[in-house]
């Protein structure tokens, strides 16, 4: 069986190019970069070209990327690394942030109002975006930080982060924005972001997991979150990751390099799929269609099914996509972005997100356009629930 | 420039729903590995599906014990089933159910305890968790029937044209009592791979498949109690709901009335029970009653436990349609008697009774012998030898 890969925010296959680029610092080019000599040396350089790269993906400089674990210690990083060092001192800190932010956000916004740090989870309309009122409005004295999302996971829905990034800097604020979905779908700058922070995940961007980087201001305080050697000035210690930095450097380049001609196609293949599923399944709906999207990314929600019944039976035909957030057993929990756009939970639990990537192709759009309504048409035609609901209206 | 991926292809997924596909219910444990191991071992295509059912964070209080591994519900047996299925390679998934478990299983359960009776949870957890939610996912995903790795027996009667509940063949394994509830239309496309098999043949058998829980300790609590601390469990239970059980102290009386004692909260007893009561008399003393009204635990001796008569409700009848016209001329409107054995608990050995339809989805089952300690909320079951014939919910 040949299999299709709708879900590309999720992860990315590695780009064959950004293998290749780095197997030789599995092997030959083994040194470690803090090493003196040629080795080490070697293998400094190719971590210097990769923080070059990822800094020209965002619009940075080399200095003010510091390569982590991934997205999510990037998020911690920058969130617990300045509240902690600017609340130093202070009796009172407030954060303010979403409620439809990843995780990695969500739940270091938790654990620090467990230390009596202030958050305030700003609403999203129904479209998936924050209102700029409400947040200078939940700007206070002690608000130290904004933490925002650019691109939404589920939805693909971009926030007015250049508003955000203006916002903070007329009041004095941190500004961080989780860009994991973003980069390299749709221009990051940091620059016209006015961001402080900024963090990217190798993965999602056809470099390996386990590599991601988190761009820091020049100037920023932040408090550094691991202790140990000299490694990255000894703000990040930690031998680095040679082979993986080297590889997300070089899936930086490419997404930089392609991206405009690539979000295109996928644009367009999205399209396809997005208004064909529309037109072949009634009563589909998209989510946060209305705002600026990623160009890779939709979530429809198929009115009477179970999105999860969906997945599965799709999933053994051979096309791969998700719904809501997979919990630790891997079952499906009601996703907290949809809920947050006001979807009732049935709702929410009938919603799927296609998310295309570079390998996607218009024969696997085609193929897609079968399956999913025919999928979809017979879960409903067993489904207690859809019928209840047709034969009321 | 972007190189072409490896990924892209043909559009060719599979456009029809795999012929034949049977979902194996898979707790984690060596019964449902292996029935899942024998159905594909016959040639069928297989598809695992493990239930979420119970988020022990849900009540943290009781989580302080880390002896809650070992459970259905624990994530350990989530890895165990996801091993079972990458070692004999077909695709398996954790689905989703804590919702219809709290509302249909967990939440009765409860109710049940507090209203002096002593739910079987397994039993709600069959009829209206497993054969019905996940039941209807196993169709949804495109599987044609569902297996499970009860140890019972599923026939179709050519002559009744009925499918047929059985005891395993393994009597001392068998779970007939805890699956009275299942409907023709249930039972029609359900497979017990185990019925005919001992627990030490599916052992072998585990092993010589060199299925990775094929030495795993069998579960024998209740999935979602930490410990079998049920009384515990109720506390946490309405504390979470915002509901806590306080002052649920009442009298405990004789059977003429005569107050002797008082109780911690009906909750905490069960007919039979003896523990905790004293003596009376000289004489060891029983729970023969629980009394939601009046909040009254009534004991007596061991003679006033056993009874012949028991009326059942809820009832489910499964080799033969509800015999209710069978004999209209019946006081009460209800069918003639029938012979068989009837079980009323778990371990309960099946004592030689007759089973007379009633009204309203009732039946009365008179035993040849007084039993001892019939309990409201549990379910009687009854036998046409290895045959389930009906059960239903002790009133």
């Amino acid at each position: 069986m040949n299999r299709i890969y709708f879900d590309h925010n999720a992860t990315t296959p590695v780009d064959p190019a950004v293998l290749e680029a780095m197997l030789p610092y599995f092997s030959t080019e083994f040194g470690n970069a803090s090493s003196i000599h040629t080795y080490g040396q070697r293998a400094r350089a190719a971590v210097e070209t990769a923080r070059e790269q990822v800094a020209a993906l965002i619009g940075a400089r080399a200095q003010e990327v510091v390569f982590t674990s991934g997205g999510t210690e990037a998020d911690n990083h920058a969130i617990f690394g300045v509240v902690r060092a600017a609340s130093a001192g202070r009796p009172r800190a407030h954060v303010v942030t979403s409620a439809i932010e990843h995780e990695a956000v969500l739940n270091s916004c938790q654990a620090l109002e467990q230390e009596g740090v202030a958050v305030t989870y700003l609403s999203v309309s129904r479209e998936g975006r924050i209102d700029l009122e409400e947040l200078v409005r939940a700007i206070r004295p002690e608000t130290l930080l904004i933490t925002i999302m650019h691109a939404n996971n589920e939805m693909g829905t971009v926030q007015p982060v250049e508003e955000i990034g203006r916002i903070a800097a007329e009041a004095d604020l941190y500004f961080h924005t989780d860009a994991v979905q973003s980069a390299g779908k749709i221009p990051v700058d940091v620059n016209a972001l006015q961001a402080d922070l900024l963090s990217l995940s190798g993965h999602k961007i056809y470099a390996p997991k386990g590599v991601g980087a988190l761009f820091i201001k020049s100037g920023t305080p932040v408090k550094q979150y691991l202790y140990g050697g000299h490694h990255q000035r000894g703000f990040r210690p930690g031998t680095e990751n040679v082979a993986a930095i080297v590889g997300m450097g070089k899936a930086a380049e490419i997404a930089r390099i392609a991206l405009r001609r690539e979000a295109a196609r996928i644009g367009g293949l999205r399209d396809i799929l997005e208004q064909g599923l529309l037109a072949r399944v009634p009563e589909a709906r998209v989510n946060g269609g209305g705002a600026p999207r990623t160009p890779n990314t939709t979530n429809i929600t198929f009115s009477g099914i179970e999105g999860e019944a969906l997945l599965i039976a799709l999933d053994l035909m051979g096309l791969a996509c998700s719904t809501g957030a997979a919990c630790s057993s891997g079952a499906v929990e009601p996703s907290h972005v949809l809920t947050a756009i006001g979807l009732p939970p049935a709702e929410a639990r009938a919603s799927l997100r296609f998310s295309l990537g570079r390998g996607t192709t218009e024969d696997q759009i085609r193929a897609a356009l079968e399956i999913v309504p025919s999928t979809v048409g017979r879960l409903r035609s067993i489904s207690p629930t859809y019928q209840k609901h047709s034969s009321r209206g | 420039m972007t190189t072409q991926l490896q990924l892209d292809s043909l559009p060719a997924v599979a456009a029809e729903t795999q012929p034949g596909l049977i979902a194996v219910a898979m707790s984690g444990g060596v019964d449902s590995s292996t029935a899942a191991a024998m159905l594909q071992q016959q040639g069928h295509p297989v598809v695992g599906l493990t239930m979420q059912l119970w988020n022990q964070r849900r009540l943290p209080e009781l989580q302080v014990s880390s002896s809650a591994q070992h459970r259905c519900c624990s994530l350990d047996d989530v890895y165990d089933a996801k091993r079972v299925a990458q070692h004999l390679n077909f695709p398996h998934y954790v689905v989703n159910f804590e919702e219809e478990f709290q509302e249909r299983v967990v939440r009765p359960f409860v109710r049940q305890y507090l209203a002096g009776r002593t739910p079987i949870a397994c039993t709600n957890c069959n009829t209206d968790v497993k054969f019905e939610p996940l039941l209807r996912m196993a169709r949804q995903i495109g599987a044609q029937r569902l297996a499970t790795g009860h140890y019972a027996r599923i026939r179709k009667n050519a002559n009744s044209g009925r499918y047929e509940l059985l005891r395993a063949l393994d009597d001392s394994k068998d779970q007939s009592y805890f699956l009275w509830g299942l409907t023709q239309e249930q039972l029609s496309c359900s497979d017990f791979p185990l019925g005919e098999l001992t627990k030490d043949e599916v052992r072998d058998l585990a092993r010589k498949l060199s299925l990775p829980v094929a030495e795993k300790p069998e579960s024998m609590e209740l999935c979602f109690v930490p410990n079998g601390n049920y009384v515990q469990f109720i506390h946490a239970y309405a504390r979470a709901e915002g509901q806590p059980l306080q002052d649920r102290e009442g009298e405990i009386v004789t059977q003429d009335g005569v107050v002797i004692g008082r109780h911690t909260g009906i909750h905490n007893y069960t007919i039979g029970q003896r523990k905790g009561l004293g003596f009376a008399a000289g004489k060891p003393i029983y729970v023969l009653a629980i009394d939601p009204q009046k909040n009254r635990i009534v004991v007596g001796e061991d003679d006033a436990l056993r009874t012949k008569l028991l009326e059942i409700e809820g009832v489910n009848w499964i080799s033969l349609a509800e015999p209710l016209d069978a004999s209209p001329s019946t006081p009460e409107g209800g069918s003639s008697a029938i012979r068989g054995h009837a079980k009323i608990r778990h371990k309960h050995e099946p004592a030689p009774a007759t089973i007379e339809a009633l009204p309203g989805g009732r039946a009365r089952i008179s035993f040849e012998t007084p039993q001892r300690a019939v309990t409201p909320g549990q379910a009687a079951v009854f036998y046409d030898g290895d045959t389930v014939l009906a059960g239903g919910w002790i009133r």
